[in-house]
């Protein structure tokens, strides 16, 4: 069995292990760190922050399957009536890299119906090779062929990277998919790095809430799988001249059936701009006090042509539809320009936020944290300050 | 109806703050809750008995002191709650996690609903679920908002996507994890916590739910954390306080200038 373990002799009663751990498991005696087992869950997070290797974590030694034998980076291209969604050439852009990093082939895998030229756009955005299942039955997403056809396809052809989208899609298909390859997967990666020594994909995700980042590795399985959320990676540029491969499969009906059917597609959001896609995006928060004072947001976003979000307090209080919320339980949006009203800058909406390029906080309490990512925060009353910057906006908008 | 709910306890990270000195977490006080997205799952677990009738068991895989939210749960009405633990479990990724799980959910001669929450609020990974459901080789329909149909065969649910929403049909048993569209959770009742006082879970080790000890805890987790550091904080710009006229004026210069309008 694994366990954990203070070496007495090393440690020297810092107390640094105390406050790395999440779960309040390690205590201080007579100068010594002692381990509450009861509470420890093993993460490991102590081990990293001890300076002086006094804490000990062991593993088991498990056989190790033959690693040797995986190459290769693979996509999956997730597809909405046969278009390539845009968070997919995302990670086309960023398999790119840790494809060249490990000198290996970046292949796509795509499913659906009529994706020819589907195909075509994932060889133009950098796939060296397209695997590439078209079936009436896989035209739209569903659980149980996705993830037979996708765990068939890597035992077939033994990628050493997978990575999917941390999207409604993504996060169904991808968990089933790791549990049949018996393999580790990595959920919400916000970068990914090859160390190139050893030749393992290092997976860096926040956790408890944004709080903390933790970097994680999949040392003795293959593939290594993992998720990103859209926004996070640059898309890949795309090339008409390139060429690539596209290899068709075909499955019967054995791998086809589900149990599940989806029955009616209801879109709601469908006419207003897309809020991962915007350039620009303009959020509300408590500080709005009422929904009809939404329309202050509405009119900022129009007069800079961009789109409207929100905080959960906004959302939880029926002022805006869900679809609007942009945090960790919310949309991650990396826009040009995100400006944020009476938003008090809660590290829950930050981690969906802060990689804008620009961030503007209005804000009438000046200790607001919002204000510590902000390019520029303006302290004031928002009833004052967002019709002067709406009226300000237009008059330069208009006026190009 | 058999209906199983799988629970986690997690500290409640709205009250986890970094110390800006040490820049490591400050956890004191931090106190331990029902992972919130569960509570809704308990709740449409509760809805579904009151409707079909049957049974509703919790579940939950952590250290003895889980005892605490399965407790809670059953002050909600649950019947019963299984508490797998053991030290052998300790260090489980998600992998790990759902194979623990979902050999519980086996030993208790299986459920024809099993409700999830959408994810856990201290990993984030909405994997748990999913993996539950591929292990015990069932359906499932994850981002449930609305159960809209169900009788001891079939079910009709909406799936909530980026978009808007699937109305999905699946046979049972299947998996659902849920999000907090679909109910808003009952506070405890008295009767249940007169009920939830002396109450003790059962506790099932590795060996009572029959675990491949080389699937569970650290030793099944093929995923290791190497590091834990605090995110880097984007730093500050321009704070204009004052004449609101000027600062806004000094705003739209600055964003003409970088040629972001
Ligand atoms: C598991 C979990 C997940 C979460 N996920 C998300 C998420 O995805 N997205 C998210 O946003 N939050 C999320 N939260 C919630 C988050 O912790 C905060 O509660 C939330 O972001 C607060 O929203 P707010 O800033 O609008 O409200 P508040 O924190 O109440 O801030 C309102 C601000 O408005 C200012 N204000 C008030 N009146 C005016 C005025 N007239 N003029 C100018 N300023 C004014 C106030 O000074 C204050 O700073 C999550 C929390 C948890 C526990
Ligand atoms: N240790 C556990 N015990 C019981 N249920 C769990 C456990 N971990 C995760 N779950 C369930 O799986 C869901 C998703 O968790 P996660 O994949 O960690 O985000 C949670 O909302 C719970 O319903």
């Amino acid at each position: 069995m694994s366990d954990i373990e203070i070496i007495q002799d090393k440690c020297v009663g810092c107390g640094a292990c105390l406050s790395s751990c999440p779960y309040g498991a390690i205590s201080l005696h007579d100068n010594l760190a002692v381990i509450d087992d009861d509470k420890c869950t093993l993460c490991g997070a102590c081990v990293a922050s001890c300076g002086f290797e006094a804490i000990l974590l062991r593993k088991d030694q498990v056989e190790k399957a033959d690693l040797s034998d995986f190459k290769g980076v693979w996509v999956f291209a997730e597809q909405k009536s046969g278009q390539v969604q845009s968070v997919s050439y995302e990670l086309m852009g960023e398999g790119r890299k840790l494809a060249d990093a490990l000198g290996v082939d970046l292949s796509a895998v795509i499913m659906g119906h009529n994706i020819d030229q589907a195909c075509q756009e994932l060889v133009w955005r950098g796939a060296d090779k397209v695997y590439a299942v078209s079936d009436p039955a896989l035209e739209q997403f569903c659980d149980e062929p996705y993830a037979a056809i996708m765990a068939d396809l890597i035992k077939e052809y033994k990628p050493e990277i997978v990575l999917g989208g941390a999207t409604t899609i993504g996060r169904a298909l991808i968990p089933r998919v790791a549990i049949k390859a018996r393999t580790g997967l990595t959920a919400d990666c916000t970068a990914l790095a090859i160390d190139e020594e050893r030749r393992i994909l290092l997976q860096t995700r926040p956790a408890f809430g944004g709080n903390i980042m933790a970097t994680i590795i999949c040392p003795n399985h293959r593939p290594q799988m993992a998720t990103v959320r859209h926004k996070v990676m640059k898309e890949a540029a795309c090339d008409k001249s390139r060429q690539g491969e596209i290899i068709k499969k075909a499955y019967g009906q054995s791998m086809l059936t589900t149990r599940t059917m989806v029955a009616q597609v209801v879109e709601e959001a469908a006419n207003a701009i897309k809020l991962t896609e915007a350039d620009i995006i303009v959020s509300g928060g408590r500080g709005m006090k009422a929904p009809e004072n939404f329309r202050l947001v509405e009119e900022l976003a129009k007069a800079v042509g961009g789109a409207v979000g929100a905080s959960r307090a906004a959302v939880d209080a029926g002022w805006i539809p869900y679809s609007h919320q942009v945090g960790q339980t919310g949309k991650t949006v990396a826009p040009k320009l995100y400006i944020a009203c009476g938003i008090s800058g809660a590290i829950q909406h930050l981690v969906g936020m802060q990689s804008s390029d620009c961030i503007i906080a209005v804000n009438k309490d000046p200790e607001a944290p919002i204000f510590k990512v902000a390019s520029y925060g303006i302290v004031g009353d928002l009833f004052e300050v967002l019709p002067a910057l709406t009226k300000k906006l237009q008059e330069t908008c208009g006026s190009k | 109806m058999n209906i199983a709910v799988c629970i986690k306890q997690v500290p409640d990270t709205t009250d986890v703050r970094i110390d800006p000195a040490t820049n490591t977490l400050i956890r004191e006080g931090v106190p331990s809750i029902i992972n919130p997205f569960d509570m809704y799952a308990i709740e449409e677990a509760l809805r579904l008995r009151e409707k079909l009738g049957g049974k509703v068991t919790v579940i939950s895989m952590g250290p003895p002191q889980v005892t605490e939210a399965l407790k809670e749960a059953v002050s909600m009405g649950v019947d019963d709650a299984i508490l797998l633990s053991d030290r052998a479990f300790a260090g489980a990724d998600t992998w790990a996690t759902s194979y623990t799980l979902s050999m519980g959910i086996r030993k208790m001669g299986g459920a024809d609903v099993i409700l999830c929450g959408k994810q856990a609020i201290d990993g984030d990974t909405a994997q748990v679920g999913p993996g539950v459901a591929e292990f015990l080789d069932i359906p499932q329909v994850t981002y449930v908002k609305k159960i809209e149909e169900i009788d001891d065969k079939r079910a009709r649910v909406w799936r909530m996507t980026e978009e808007g929403y699937e109305v999905v049909e699946t046979s049972l048993p299947a998996m659902f994890t849920v999000v907090k569209e679909i109910n808003e959770p009952r506070l405890p009742s008295l009767k249940g916590k007169m009920k939830a006082k002396s109450f003790q879970p059962t506790v099932w080790k590795a060996a009572d739910v029959g675990a491949d000890e080389k699937n569970i805890g650290l030793n099944g987790s093929p995923t290791n954390v190497v590091k834990i550091f605090t995110p880097p904080v984007r730093s500050g710009g321009v704070v204009l306080q004052g004449d609101i006229n000027e600062a806004v004026e000094k705003v739209v210069n600055g964003l003409k200038e970088q040629q972001i309008i």
